[in-house]
């Protein structure tokens, strides 16, 4: 039997000493995804370290108006904080179309971004794939790869990041904040997720051994009109197909600031800074929208069967800037 | 009330008598049933779609503690290679045979150990290694090996000059329809305990027909009947998935042998998907003439489904063109296609789901292409007697079940245009579907004995799957024999019970049902004077009129509303309605709630359900439900079952099965009205958004708000 050495620790010099000074042992939050992962032979750490005890459950205010959301604080509470749902509806919107109810009492914000994807060769240990076994290929390129990635992919891994909750997060610019052996430190979540390159099981920048202890969301004026709209298979309980964090500030008819992200696109949430670029600073027309679009997905290269996430992203894109725009009462003027 | 003052219990509704003790956790299921000195077995399967096994290096797994063994083709005992089922030798039954690996996910090896944990973590340490062969999944209805079906359920129709009547016809509709590879997804994964005592097999297995099944596992390991005892008490649903003998079964008999002690077996989710039969994947061809009024001059469906070399099996798609339609030429034809995969298994509705989605939807092609309402169309071609049987119908409820639908539905407001109801971005439409589903009954046997303290006890081979089944038949045999359902006390799920119908092919209450009708009638004429205890037995065997004058079916018309999104093209029903002439209905309560069970498997295979293989390896991808999708919740909306009145002559009470119409017509209907919806007909399941959103977006860029 596989047998694993279980830690609970309620201080957090404790906790880093715990992982730092066993190889193979990894931090237990929530559980959702990592127990899943042990379950099917993914995962098999030596040791678990439980940081539940941590006292780093709190979602706290920052001086600039922004908001602390600690790493243990559970997906439902963010999604239920009157701060988050009044100042980042997008965040909230997004935590509550993921998964359920049982498991966002239970994953936690550091949990959340640290998951792994659903690719189904991911998950299956008999078959081969670079992000669970380095060098051992890839199948979804050429095999089943229907909601696979269209940005940003490379030969190496075609996979998806499945949260719901970080797309929101990089489109308002969330910090990762972690504490490891040798000090603090913090990592914008847009430079959090490595690129694919060739090495697809180097997901982030977090290193070895650093505990996430926090998110912070900084002040974003236009994120107190963001809309998350999130696109699947069926009407609960899936993954993305594509999702979209958007925000949209618009004054005397010109974009002040706009926000826009994708999810179920690539191997991170997708910031679409090339279409926040094209809207920003001009008026708000169905022309100029339909343009930021095309703009981001131009780079989009979809696979055999995924060709239609280009379309739908697309669509979505316009869609939601589109309702905002409306909910802003700024209307376009095209 | 009967003769005797007693209320009539059947047509009362009823909850279910067990309901109590599953909703409490107190009855138990296959696995939770303990056995004294249990062993529990691994199942280790291939990962090559065709090839021969070169090694099994199970040397890391024997090393493990509690481990007690491994059984593969080299230890294993040897079976019966003829053993088979309804369709005769089903090669794929001896497990553990050979080094030929035929369909991946076949299971080759078994690791026995004290705990589960112990046996699944030493399992995962099992290296096989393969000589691996081409294979071929590619499926088609043209594939080079495709060949006739088996006709053991009938020959195809072949009635009047097909050619000539599509020759003469205003319109000819000529389509082809695809839906895929499905699992049926029973909550409870196939598991099974077994033991041998003095020569005899003894287990407990999640199945749906005991009594079948021992008799497989008779043939298979070559023992008298009589010493193969299979219990199936509770079962957590089958969806057709449990009707065959699994390898749960079959290994855990085999290592029960091997090791000389008690041996479970539970398949893993993932197992199950890649272990255990699916709904094949099918392709239609549907050609329908008519007369520019709508009438139908040709009816011609073609179908062809995938099946496994190893064993036969029979999708039987064409069955709505022989008998829903009056045509003066009908035409079916049933293509067979060997592919290297595992042997397919009947699934909610086999034959008549899919072919349901082919045909209405080719039905609802004509009255579009014609202009003539999709209800009225279906009315108008309504036969006087069976198309191709030239029999009278023993009832045919269909026209009251459209008409009755159609004024719940408010179908008489529809405007028939496709493509002009929007609601913001979501495009609005409707649609019909009718189906037939062919009724009988199966032999069966019960006993019923008349107990000193005025109670009866009565013993059957059914199995109840979790429809009701124990429920409905306590009813039944409370009517028959004139008492109260409290003085009945039911015994179920066993092999010992004697011969009877599973629960399958819409048949299992209503065999046995009619068996313990029978029984009841017997057993009062014994009872008259007599002391008790007084027990009376019937077989219905000689009874069963196999050769009837008139063709019995039952009968639904589904209605459907959908919404299509036109910038994301998701899918969503609104609303779904089925009417159903099923007979007399036992116990409405639980009736109904079969058939909105079935409704709702119809949905989900509409817009949801697709087995996907790996174009390369040919392995499943989808062998859990991350992959493979079945509807949530969210997806079901407020679904509206009921009946028309009905009485089937053929049975002595008037019952007929509904087991499974109540998934066959929903798929058509949804497609149809997403045809009305958005203009675009989708002839391939699931309709899934990435299907939709490029034709419906296509169409119609969704427009800015406001824009001036």
């Amino acid at each position: 039997m596989r047998e694993f050495a279980y830690r609970r620790t309620s201080r957090i010099d404790e906790a880093l000493h715990l992982v730092a000074r066993h190889e193979g042992a990894r931090f237990l939050a929530g559980g959702t995804n990592l127990v899943d992962l042990m379950k099917a032979g993914v995962e098999s750490p030596a040791r678990l370290v439980d940081i539940r005890s941590l006292t780093l459950d709190e979602i706290g205010e920052t001086p600039d108006g922004g908001l602390v959301l600690g790493a243990t604080a559970t997906n439902s509470a963010v999604a239920a904080d009157p701060r988050v749902r009044g100042r980042y509806p997008a965040l909230s919107q997004a935590i509550l179309l993921g998964a359920s109810g049982q498991l966002r009492n239970m994953a936690t914000v550091g949990g959340n971004l640290l998951q792994r994807t659903r690719c189904a060769y991911f998950t299956d240990t008999s078959e081969p794939c670079n992000r669970r076994v380095p060098g051992s290929g890839c199948p979804a390129i050429d095999g089943a790869h229907h909601n696979h990635a269209i940005l940003g992919w490379t030969r190496h891994c075609v996979a998806t990041h499945p949260s719901d909750m970080a797309v929101p997060l990089i489109a308002f610019d969330a910090v990762v904040r972690y504490e490891a052996l040798d000090g603090p430190g913090a990592i914008p979540l847009s430079e959090f997720y490595l690129p694919v390159g060739d090495r697809p099981d180097r997901e982030t920048a977090l290193p070895d051994g650093a505990l996430i202890t926090a998110v912070t969301v900084p002040a974003v004026k236009a994120a107190g009109r963001s809309r998350y709209r999130k696109v699947r298979e069926r009407a609960s309980y899936a993954f993305a197909t594509v999702s979209v964090a958007a925000a949209l500030d618009v004054r005397d008819g010109v974009v002040q600031d706009v926000r826009l992200a994708l999810g179920g696109v690539a191997s991170r949430p997708w910031r679409a800074r090339l279409a926040e670029s094209a809207l920003r600073g001009g008026p708000l027309t169905a022309e100029r929208i339909s343009a930021a679009a095309d703009v981001e997905l131009a780079a989009a290269e979809p696979l055999r069967d995924n060709a239609y996430k280009v379309t739908l992203a697309r669509n979505l894109i316009e869609a939601v800037v589109t309702e905002l725009a409306a909910d802003t009462g700024e209307e376009s003027n095209g | 009330m009967n003769p005797d003052g007693i209320t009539a219990a059947v047509g009362e509704s009823r909850p279910r008598i067990e309901g109590r003790l599953k909703v409490t956790g107190a009855a138990r299921y296959t696995a939770d049933v303990p056995v004294a000195g249990l062993a529990h077995g691994w199942v280790v399967t291939a990962t090559v779609s065709r090839g021969r096994i070169r090694d099994i290096d199970a040397g890391e797994a024997l090393a493990q503690p509690g481990v007690l063994g491994v059984l593969d083709h080299r230890n294993a005992r040897r079976l019966n290679p003829d053993a088979g089922q309804y369709f005769g030798p089903d090669r794929s039954l001896p497990l553990l045979q050979d080094e030929v690996v035929a369909y991946a996910g076949r299971p080759i090896a078994l690791v026995v150990a004290e705990t589960p944990e112990q046996a699944r973590a030493a399992a995962a340490t099992v290296r096989v290694t393969y000589d691996a062969e081409p294979h071929d999944i590619e499926f088609s209805l043209a594939h080079p090996a495709a060949r006739p079906a088996s006709t053991l359920f009938g020959p195809e129709a072949d009635t009047g000059d097909l050619e000539a009547e599509l020759a003469a016809s205003a319109l000819v509709v000529d389509e082809v329809y695809h839906t895929p590879e499905e699992n049926h997804s029973a909550m409870e994964p196939h598991v099974a305990t077994a033991w041998w005592q003095d020569g005899h097999l003894h287990a407990l297995d999640s199945d749906q027909g005991p009594f079948g099944i021992s008799q497989v596992m008779a043939s298979l390991f070559l023992i008298d009947p009589e010493r193969a005892h299979i219990r199936a008490e509770h079962v957590g649903g089958g969806f057709g998935g449990k009707t065959v003998c699994g390898p749960q079964l079959i290994l855990a008999a085999m290592a029960a042998e091997h090791f000389g002690r008690p041996v479970r077996v539970a398949l893993t989710r993932r197992q199950v998907f890649l272990a255990t039969g699916s709904r094949p994947p099918t392709e239609q061809r549907v050609r329908i003439g008519a007369d520019a009024d709508g009438r139908f001059r040709a009816v011609h469906h073609h179908a062809a489904f995938a099946l496994s070399p190893l064993a036969e099996y029979i999708e039987w798609c064409t069955e709505q063109a022989r008998t829903l339609y009056a045509a003066p030429a009908i035409r079916t034809e049933l293509t067979a296609v060997p592919l290297d995969l595992l042997p397919p298994c009947s699934m909610r509705g086999p034959g008549a789901t899919p072919g349901s989605f082919a045909f209405e939807s080719a039905v609802d092609e004509v009255a579009e292409r014609l202009g003539i309402d999709p209800l009225r169309l279906r009315l108008l071609n309504q036969p006087e007697v069976g198309p191709v049987s030239g029999r009278p119908f023993s009832s045919r409820r269909l026209v009251a079940c459209l008409q009755e639908g159609a004024r719940r539905f408010g179908w008489a407001q529809r405007d028939p245009r496709p493509r002009v109801r929007r609601e913001g971005d979501l495009l609005v439409g409707t649609g019909v579907a009718a189906v037939a589903f062919i009724a009988g009954v199966f032999p069966s046997s019960a006993t019923i004995t008349a107990e000193t303290d005025g109670t009866f006890s009565v013993r059957i081979g059914a199995t109840d799957i979790g429809t009701g089944a124990r429920t409905a038949l306590i009813a039944v045999a409370a009517d028959a024999l004139g008492v109260g359902v409290e003085r009945i006390r039911m015994h179920i799920g066993d092999s010992d019970l004697g011969m009877a119908a599973g629960a399958g092919g819409s048949r299992g209450t209503t065999s046995c049902a009619f068996a313990i009708v029978e029984t009841a009638k017997a057993l009062r004429e014994k009872l008259a004077g007599a002391t008790t205890p007084v027990t009376a037995s019937v077989d219905t065997t000689p009874l069963i009129n196999w050769r009837p004058d008139e063709d019995r079916y039952t009968y639904s018309a589904v209605f459907a509303e959908v919404t299509v999104d036109v910038a994301t093209g998701e899918v969503r029903v609104r609303r779904l309605l089925g009417m159903f002439a099923v007979g007399r209905v036992i116990n409405p309560l639980l009736a109904r709630s079969q058939l909105i069970g079935g409704m709702i498997g119809g949905l989900s295979m509409a817009l949801h359900e697709e087995g996907v293989r790996d174009p390369v390896t040919g392995r499943l991808v989808t062998a859990d439900f991350a992959g493979y999708h079945i509807s949530a919740h969210a997806d079901v909306p407020g679904i509206e079952a009921d009946f028309v009145a009905d009485y089937e002559p053929q049975d002595p009470s008037g019952f007929n099965g509904l087991g499974e119409i109540g998934n066959a017509g929903v798929a058509a209907a949804i497609a149809n009205a997403v045809w009305h919806a958005t203009g675009t007909r989708h002839r391939t399941l699931p309709i899934s958004l990435g299907r939709v959103v490029e034709s419906v977006a296509a169409q119609d860029r969704p427009q800015a708000v406001g824009v001036a």
